[in-house]
């Protein structure tokens, strides 16, 4: 069953076309990668996906409702989260308000039971803390609780990213270069965190990534964008020997030389 | 010498009512140049309206015979609520239509300024014509609710304090501040409203894929700003008796002007700034014409407040408690 499918997605900006024509089915509970060199449109896509842009023509449809016109903070509560290629925390609040911020649409309280401080709304805060620290056990920085945001080493700022992301109980799980600037005990770390919230969270990922090893290890299925259009797609060992994605990644002459 | 630290005990009370006052006032600036890096110059007037809606209450109530036998606890609560309650709505009404539209369009954050100060006006001139319409004055002066005065006796504890002697409004006037500075701490502090403020203040987009509503959040804090500031007017007028449809300017100003002391954009820096101003202008104006032997009297007390916050700032330009900006590269 596909849990989303993306029909024709285009984005021009101006006279640039970031993307073209570009569709996509991904299974439910899959692990999906797009790849492909840098500037090829992948952000631009996962920024359409998240209503972050608006594209110019084509549909998103999250089982089977369209999520085009919707604002971000709709597209999240329908079930999309994600994380970001140039780590976006909020770094001048603790590790766990992070996570707390991305529970906010699924906690009831209304503001003004809030702030008149509503046995009912306070007990739910407090439920939400336990969560959100058993959150933070999961992705393994129970260590930094109460630490501000911005202090943390990156893998764990990483790591902080998609602890708020599940936070929000996503159906689609968006990594975008979840990988980027990790050591390989980082990134095996990683591999694992990855297979595993698939597996417990019930969650379908979709991941931006350059590292090739991490991609083909993971990946049950790969679309490869070149200059904003699909150029392949397929299996691991499919993608592997394409000869259209060995030349989009070392060029036309690279290959013909070798 | 001698003389000034006699007053002392007087302007610590007389300069922590006013502190309190400015202190309230100043979180509303403080909260939404937090959250939109506008500074909302109306902000003031709404304090101002807030006032003239609680004598509104005051002068309806007395009004109706059965009522004007009421405690005037029960009066004062009810002038705090409605005043508070129809200055938030009007925050929020404000927002709404004239700076959302402007955000929208992602218009420059200095057209939302000018469009802060159109609406100053349009407050300032809407309350004077109610006022004179109904009353036939738009100065307002109400009887007093609070005028048990009270001393404490500072001079037989310490002989060289002079005693200092308030009003029963003093307390009323410290107790309620002190209610909404921390209740108003503790909603930011700890609750995910306060939460999803924060985050909104630090980056919006990010916010709002995280799902949070950042319009609605937006709004929360214009109603909250406006609402203490409304409920601040109440207090004002409780404790100075008398209302004009310009006391929001200076007085709006200054608690800017306390925001940017304590750090703006930083709450616990606004209540802070807010206090400190406050002591320092009633320092000044019961003790500058002592200190300069005659040549200025209280009046300059403005003046040496705002030279302390020029100090400060030369030397701390985030404010006392806001963080240094370092300049990406």
């Amino acid at each position: 069953m596909n849990i989303l499918e993306v029909k024709n997605l285009t984005k021009k900006f101006g006279g640039l076309m970031a993307t073209r024509d570009v569709s996509m089915n991904v299974e439910k509970n899959s692990i999906t990668a797009v790849i492909g060199p840098n500037g090829a449109g992948k952000t631009t896509f996962f920024n359409m996906i998240t209503a972050v842009y608006r594209p110019t023509s084509g549909d998103i449809l999250l089982n089977g409702k369209s999520l085009v016109g919707l604002k971000p903070h709709q597209v999240c509560h329908f079930g999309i989260s994600r994380t970001f290629q140039n780590i976006r925390l909020f770094n001048e609040q603790t590790v766990i308000e992070n996570v707390l911020v991305g529970m906010h649409q699924r906690l009831k309280g209304h503001w003004i039971g809030t702030l008149l401080h509503f046995p009912e709304v306070t007990r739910e805060e407090e439920a939400a803390k336990v969560e959100a620290y058993k959150i933070l056990q999961y992705v393994g920085l129970e260590e930094f609780v109460n630490e501000s945001a911005g202090n943390l080493p990156y893998g764990a700022q990483r790591r902080l990213e998609i602890g708020r992301a599940i936070a929000a109980k996503p159906k689609i799980l968006l990594l975008d270069e979840p990988a980027a600037g990790m050591n390989p005990k980082e990134t095996r770390q990683l591999t694992d965190l990855i297979h595993d919230m698939r597996h417990r969270l019930d969650v379908t990922i979709i991941l931006i990534e350059h590292d090739m090893k991490l991609v083909m290890k993971i990946s049950d299925y790969l679309y490869v964008l070149d200059h904003g259009e699909l150029i392949a797609e397929g299996k691991p060992d499919e993608i592997r020997n394409n000869q259209r994605v060995i030349e989009a990644y070392l060029g036309k002459e690279a290959t013909q030389r070798g | 010498m001698s003389q000034i630290i006699q007053l002392l005990p007087q302007v610590l009370v007389d300069g922590l009512t006013l502190g309190f006052v400015y202190a309230v006032v100043a979180i509303g600036y403080t909260m939404v140049y937090g959250i939109l890096e506008l500074i909302n110059f109306a902000h003031g007037d709404i304090f101002m309206t807030g006032s003239f809606v609680g004598a509104g209450v005051l002068f309806t109530v007395m009004s109706m015979g059965f009522m004007s036998s009421a405690p005037t606890m029960v009066l004062f609560m009810i002038m705090i609520l409605v005043a508070a309650l129809i200055t938030g709505v009007m925050g929020v009404g404000i927002e709404r239509v004239a700076y959302r539209p402007l955000r929208k369009r992602n218009a420059p954050k200095l057209i939302a300024l000018i469009t802060s100060i159109g609406i100053s006006f349009i407050l300032e001139d809407a309350v004077r014509f109610i006022a004179d319409w109904t009353t036939g004055n738009y100065i307002i002066t109400t009887r007093p609710l609070f005028q048990h005065k009270f001393t404490i006796d500072f001079h037989s504890v310490f002989p060289f304090f002079n005693n200092a002697t308030f009003q029963g409004s003093f307390l009323v006037v410290s107790i309620v501040t002190i209610i909404m500075l921390i209740s108003l701490d503790l909603f930011v502090s700890k609750t995910k409203w306060g939460i999803a403020m924060r985050a909104v203040a630090q980056d919006r987009e990010t916010a709002s894929l995280m799902s949070i509503n950042v319009n609605r959040v937006i709004s929360v804090t214009f109603f909250i700003g406006s609402a203490l500031g409304g409920a601040t007017g109440v207090l004002f007028l409780i404790q100075y008796g008398t209302v004009d449809p310009y006391i929001g300017f200076i007085l709006g100003i200054k608690a800017f002007t306390a925001a940017v002391l304590g750090g703006i954009g930083n709450i616990r820096g606004a209540m802070f700034g807010g206090i400190l101003l406050g002591l320092l202008e009633m320092f000044a104006a019961a003790n500058l014409s002592t200190i300069t032997h005659g040549a200025m009297g209280s009046e300059y007390k403005d003046v040496f407040a705002f030279i302390i916050l020029i100090l400060v700032l030369i030397f701390k330009p985030e404010g006392l408690f806001g963080k240094a900006t370092i300049e990406k590269v």
